[in-house]
């Protein structure tokens, strides 16, 4: 469904991205980890067209996605959801006007209808009660749940999960991590960048592991956490585990 | 030196520096709200991708900002009717108190532009890539999630900007409209006391200004509820 060809990306001072080559079926759940400064956030974010990469290409359902041409672009970016480690609702509206508004301008949805599936989204993350709290009235965990429904009202093919609990209170992980996981049932394709190695291991079904702006390992979650072949996977599994 | 307060405190003064006072607020009113249009055009100039919008809105704030009000109103001043009279063949019969606003509204605008665009490049870059990840439109993007938030916290700077306008509308009496200031020159004159109308006026204006103060205090905590 995604294909991601060889891309470089550097920022200044680091070199993020050192041609890098990725490829997600549909249906697959797929979670990017790796040390700090490994460049799965900026993957990532270079798949979504957020950052735009030097050079190498990214195909959806094999057409290229070119930024250049940019009606296409922006269609193929509107199958794809996206949720950030800090939530980013809009603070000048209420839970339900954060659904709505993209439905309604984007879409072109009726009121009415935006409503109902804002409404049916709200139900799944069971944040239903909140439809008429402004953002700073919720907690984290409630805020993430938030942010992916008002994700998946633009009705995404897949959807990217950029550290998504990486900025909740210890208390909040779980709430969000099952609603993922739920969504992950449902037969979503996800891409997540996630430090939470229990989710990886259990509801992904693949683990690509980068350091340093490479891919240093792409296996079966499964085996990825039983049987790690590179030392830098060992090391780094070694530091995240205690015990 | 005060002299003739007694005489000077009457009913009819004091009607007369109230409707002195009336028009510089309504003049400052008038020029911080077209003030405000020009703010969000000049932002959107220096926010724009292409030099041509970019180097005009630079040029328009730096030449504003660097030079006195003063000169300004002053240059319109004699510059609109030649320019009148440049085009038709006739004398224009100027009405100071547009000239006024007009002075004043483009120097606010170039304040408010970047009032506006320190307010927008406040906004969390979070914000903008949500709208992308959305599938939002640049003017959508800006109209419904962006410029909301800037409004919200350059509220006080813009109440600032208002207290400062009604302090220059002052300047105008330079050009024959007879605003607070000028008011209360002619009742001075009239009594051969300028003190007592002058305090007066002190007095006019800071009812004004200490209004607006407080009506912005009130309305940045409200504001502020909703962070």
């Amino acid at each position: 469904m995604i294909r991601v060809e060889n891309i470089e990306k550097r920022f200044v001072g680091t070199h993020a991205l050192k041609g890098v080559s990725l490829e997600v079926q549909k249906g697959e759940i797929v979670s990017l980890i790796g040390p700090s400064g490994s460049g799965k956030s900026t993957l990532l974010r270079c798949i979504h067209g957020l950052e735009t990469p030097e050079s190498g290409e990214i195909y959806m359902d094999d057409e290229l996605m070119d930024h250049n041409n940019e009606k296409k672009f922006r269609e193929q970016r509107n199958r794809m959801g996206f949720v950030f480690q800090h939530f980013n609702l809009f603070p000048n509206y209420t839970v339900i006007e954060n659904c709505k508004l993209a439905p309604v301008q984007v879409l072109g949805m009726s009121d009415e209808q935006a409503e109902r599936v804002a409404m049916d989204y709200l139900n799944r993350v069971g944040l239903a009660e909140k439809r008429d709290e402004y953002p700073n009235k919720l907690s984290g965990g409630q805020k993430q749940r938030v942010a992916i429904a008002r994700a998946l009202c633009m009705n995404p093919e897949v959807m990217l999960f950029d550290e998504p609990t990486s900025a909740l209170d210890p208390e909040m992980i779980k709430e969000v991590l099952e609603v993922m996981t739920k969504l992950a049932e449902a037969g979503m394709t996800m891409i997540v960048v996630t430090h939470e190695m229990g989710f990886a291991r259990k509801v992904g079904n693949r683990v690509v592991f980068l350091d340093q702006g490479e891919i240093i390992e792409d296996a079966a979650s499964e085996e990825f956490f039983t049987n790690p072949q590179s030392d830098r996977a060992k090391d780094f599994l070694s530091k995240v585990f205690y015990e | 030196m005060f002299l003739a307060f007694g005489k000077i405190f009457t009913a009819e003064n004091i009607l007369y520096l109230a409707k002195g006072a009336l028009l510089s607020l309504v003049i400052a009113a008038l020029s911080l709200l077209i003030g405000l249009v020009i703010g969000v055009l000049g932002a959107s100039g220096k926010r724009s991708k292409h030099i041509i919008p970019r180097a005009i809105a630079n040029f328009y704030v730096e030449v504003i900002r660097g030079t006195p009000l003063l000169l300004q109103i002053l240059i319109i001043f004699s510059v609109i009717p030649s320019i009148y009279t440049g085009f038709t063949g006739k004398v224009l019969r100027i009405n100071v108190y547009l000239i006024g606003v007009i002075a004043m509204s483009i120097n606010s605008g170039a304040y408010q532009t970047e009032l506006i665009r320190s307010g927008i490049n406040g906004v969390d870059r979070g914000q903008w890539e949500a709208c992308e990840t959305l599938g939002l439109s640049q003017w959508q993007m800006m109209k419904l999630v962006i410029l909301p938030q800037a409004f919200k916290r350059i509220v006080p700077p813009v109440i600032s900007e208002f207290i400062t306008l009604i302090k220059d509308s002052s300047l105008i009496s330079t050009i024959g409209a007879v605003e607070l200031l000028k008011g209360a020159q002619v009742i001075g004159t009239k009594y051969y006391d300028v003190m007592s109308p002058y305090c007066l006026a002190a007095v006019f204006y800071l009812i004004m200004t200490l209004s607006i103060s407080a009506l912005g205090s009130y309305v940045e905590k409200r504001l502020a509820a909703s962070d």
